[in-house]
């Protein structure tokens, strides 16, 4: 649990931690209350047959599983659900409407919440509410995930009992941005919820609407030999000092921070983040001759093993590595593997294809580039390489300095629903880079600017910009 | 937990016992031992077999992961067979990947290979598998995706199905390891993109055809004109007061791009439509700094009918592109980068895929897309501009 103090209460390693037993809802009995055979024999009191064909075929069937839920509901009984007993069924039967008509039954969101936040909650209702009362409101709560995604069993039992008591039973694991959602919950169960969440499960709600969105991260340091700094304790450290911009919303539009530990972006923040933090390192890859030797020799598999679903034949070296390297920063003689560090840019490659023997250099910190959204409304956008490097280590202070400057101008300078990528693209880079107090460098840019169309400031030009047009129609007559 | 209607919380004292501000549960005390002891000491790791992978510590010690699908709309029920699983074999530890992979980690090789086994056994009762294992190295991983007609009101089409359908149609190359590079598909329902699908190998997005609808009952009643107004990127809405005297607005359907951003500012200007919703697929998009910089994902096809439950259109051209792909491609080479290297001419002629005059780029800064070159490859293509000159 977040509350200073408690930061260990759910730790199985400790003694005395919290157990799902602590704080079920829900009994033994209760949980496991069907049979495989009442599985196969549910019949949903709406026509689902559009949904029923998507049963069929290897990959999971979300309609199986709804399928599921709605039997395990019905069993439990509406005496012991918050929620009605048959949301499930009339959901399954609203898709289905869908899938005959085209269109989406879902209404505008309404204005929901806990008390005291702005965001977290999203309300839904649909425009079917005669012909399927059990989902008048499914509301949406948006709950803040772990860093990477780790659980414990006990932890998300109660997460569980807590989404089918006072939710739907259906959840995403998890949303785009990363938080755990719980769908399909009524507006007079959300204060109860977040009352829960907070004591029980020691958890509070993420992000939605014009604030700061839940920061998501990749595994880092957890479990990848790639990862430059420590993504888990940055995520939460920025989460927790952002608490107040997650929760109230104060800002133009979303702004999401995510962090990838490597250049590789398994957490796609180069695309989806307007702040993105991506790992790098300033010295030299590090180099086991003795590995390389053996990836040329064919001892070690390429990619980990990646390729060893085809006969790509024997692994070459020079064709595979040192020829695909973008910067041909690399040799090899036969023996020795030779990179040229001052001349590589980091793209991964070669550290991606032979693990075993390249490493990712020691001295190691992050990138910082700004501006990533999708489509609406001016297009979409990646990341601006902005700043270089930074060194991440705990308590981040420099990395806080950084966020406070970009916050505090956009919070002034955004227009109502612009991310930042459409502010700094409006006002220019170069104002940006002013408001950062950074200077211009040429890694902003993929190449300088073919236009000549250049701003210059009065100050900049000697004698100003207020001119007297008789001392020049002295020199040039009409 | 709290039982009831109101459970622990007081209406009369609403801030009584009111905990704020604790942000996400500490992921210190939610790591499996194996990472707690090797945290910042890995230094290699391999994809054993499809959906298998073993990291290794500088300590000597091993972390083996198993990684199995989930279609990220999950009930409770299928997370509590998770926690049974992970119970059974992880010491009651499990985490999801950004992609909603499930991934349950253990210390020891043969004991992971017998739950890959028993995930791969475990089946719903329609068939199809819970817990499939695969999405490692050079193979599809899952499909990230979003609400759709499931919950969200601004989609142009379903998510869960559509994904259903690609992912059944792609299942093997989620079970192996045989493409050129990885594969990644992302499906986005509206052009807001709640899930950014933009830089994907394969992206499908749902797109609306018709300007919005018009609802002058509604419209000055509960929406701000003026902000209606300004939401349009393409200036195609003006204030208006209709006949009966109603406060509105009027939409220049030429201009109308049918990006939905009016309908999110105001709900009286729905563009739902049977007729006008679909699907457009582009591709050649990819996030990683492997090799080549990230990329935009391309329009190839403009727009593909919601032909439910199953999607044929849409999920016959994307299995057509991986094959051809597949086929044709380097070792290494991401979808994007192969079509960036044969030249997009190609990539038209080998997948069969109309080239038509949607795929001129005719809205801002279109002019960057012109090839503005010599270098070009013969195609059919070409060889009908040539005759419709009468060149040759």
């Amino acid at each position: 649990m977040s509350i200073p103090g408690h930061e260990k209460q759910w730790d199985k390693e400790e003694k005395e931690h919290r157990k799902y037993q602590d704080i079920r809802i829900f009994t033994d009995e209760q949980l496991k209350n069907y049979t495989e055979d009442e599985l196969k024999k549910y019949k949903c009191k709406h026509d689902i047959s559009n949904l029923e064909q998507l049963e069929s075929g290897p990959w999971p069937s979300f309609v199986s599983d709804l399928k599921r839920e709605a039997v395990h509901r019905h069993k439990v009984g509406q005496d012991n659900l918050m929620i009605p007993a048959d949301i499930v069924d009339d959901l399954l039967g609203i898709v289905e409407l869908s899938y005959k008509e085209g269109e989406t039954h879902w209404k505008h969101g309404g204005i929901v919440g806990v008390l005291g936040y702005g965001g977290g909650i999203v309300g839904r209702y649909n425009d079917q509410q005669a012909k399927f009362p059990n989902i008048a409101h499914f509301h949406t709560i948006r709950v803040n995930q772990p860093g990477a995604k780790f659980y414990t069993t006990d932890w998300l039992r109660g997460f569980c009992d807590i989404a089918e008591y006072r939710g739907s039973g259906l959840t995403n694991l998890h949303g785009s941005t990363g938080d755990l959602v719980i769908l399909g919950s009524f507006s007079d169960q959300l204060e109860p919820l977040f009352f829960d969440l907070t004591h029980d499960l020691g958890v509070d709600l993420g992000g939605s609407g014009g604030n700061l969105r839940t920061p998501s991260d990749c595994i880092g340091k957890a479990r990848c030999e790639f990862a430059c700094y420590d993504t888990m304790a940055l995520c939460y450290d920025l989460t927790m000092t952002y608490q107040d911009e997650l929760h109230r919303p104060a800002f133009p539009y979303k702004f999401k921070f995510k962090f990838d530990g490597c250049p590789n972006g398994c957490t796609a923040s180069i695309a989806r983040s307007d702040m993105s933090y991506i790992g790098t390192w300033k010295d030299d890859i590090r180099i086991n001759q003795d590995a390389c030797k053996a990836y040329a020799a064919g001892e070690i598999p390429a990619d980990g093993g990646g390729f060893a679903g085809r006969d790509w034949g024997k692994f070459d070296i020079q064709a595979e590595v040192i020829n695909l390297c973008p910067t041909q920063c690399m040799k090899w003689d036969g023996k020795k593997m030779s990179i040229n560090n001052a001349e590589c840019n980091r793209c991964m490659h070669c550290i991606d294809t032979m693990p075993e023997a390249l490493m990712v250099g020691k001295d190691q910190g992050l990138s910082i580039l700004f501006g990533a959204k999708a489509p609406i409304l001016e297009g979409a956008q990646m990341s601006c390489m902005t700043i270089p490097f930074m060194y991440a280590n705990a308590p981040f202070t420099s990395i806080k300095g950084v966020v406070g400057k970009v916050f505090d101008w956009w919070i002034e300078e955004g227009k109502n629903r612009e991310r930042i990528g459409e502010t700094i693209q409006r006002v220019s880079l170069k104002t940006f880079i002013e408001v950062l107090g950074i200077p211009p460098m040429p890694q902003m840019v993929k190449e300088p600017r073919s236009n000549p169309y250049v701003f210059f400031k009065e100050s900049e030009v000697p004698g100003g910009w207020d001119r007297d047009i008789n001392d020049y129609r002295n020199r040039h007559p009409r | 937990m709290s039982k009831g209607k109101l459970g622990y919380f007081n209406p009369q004292k609403p801030q009584e016992g009111r905990i704020t501000d604790i942000g996400p549960c500490n992921y210190g005390q939610m790591l499996p031992p194996v990472i707690r002891r090797n945290y910042g000491k890995w230094t290699s790791h391999r994809i054993l077999e499809p959906g298998l992978l073993v990291h290794v510590s500088e300590t000597g010690e091993k972390a083996f992961t198993v990684r199995a699908a989930a279609p990220r709309l999950i009930s409770v029920e299928h997370i509590r067979e998770i926690c049974d699983i992970a119970d059974k074999h992880c010491n009651g530890y499990v985490r999801f990947t950004t992609r909603n992979n499930i991934e349950f980690i253990l210390e020891d090789e043969a004991k992971a290979k017998a739950l890959k086994k028993e995930l791969d056994s475990k089946k719903h009762v329609g068939g199809s598998f819970k817990f499939p294992t695969g999405g490692t190295g050079m193979g599809m991983s899952n499909i990230v995706h979003t609400q759709g007609w499931v919950h969200c009101h601004t989609p142009a089409t379903d998510a869960s199905g559509p994904v259903k359908a690609t992912a059944d149609v792609l299942f093997d190359e989620f079970k192996n390891m045989r493409l050129p590079a990885k594969l990644r598909i992302a499906l986005a329902c509206c052009l807001n993109m709640c899930g950014a699908v933009h830089c994907s190998d394969i992206a499908l997005l749902g797109y609306h055809r018709k300007p919005p609808a018009i609802d002058h009952e509604v419209l000055g009643k509960v929406c701000e004109i003026p902000l209606v107004v300004a939401a349009c990127p393409l200036y195609a809405i003006k204030p208006i007061t209709t006949e009966d005297g109603k406060k509105s607005v009027t939409v220049n359907n030429e201009k109308c791009m049918y990006c939905g951003n009016c309908y999110t500012m105001c709900l009286g200007l729905p563009l739902a439509d049977k007729e006008g919703d679909g699907i457009a697929i582009l591709v050649g998009g990819k996030i990683s700094n492997r090799i080549s910089m990230p990329k935009f994902s391309k329009v190839i096809i403009p727009w593909l009918p919601n032909n439910t439950p199953r999607w044929p259109e849409v999920t016959n051209v994307v299995k057509k592109i991986v094959e051809v792909w597949s086929k044709d491609a380097n070792k290494y080479e991401r979808l994007g980068d192969w079509a960036g290297r044969i030249g997009w001419e190609k990539f038209f002629e080998k997948t069969g895929i109309p080239f038509t005059e949607k795929s001129l780029d005719d809205y801002r800064l279109s002019v960057d897309t012109y090839r503005t070159s010599t270098q070009f490859k013969y195609t059919e293509h070409a060889w009908a501009v040539s005759k419709a000159v009468n060149g040759i």
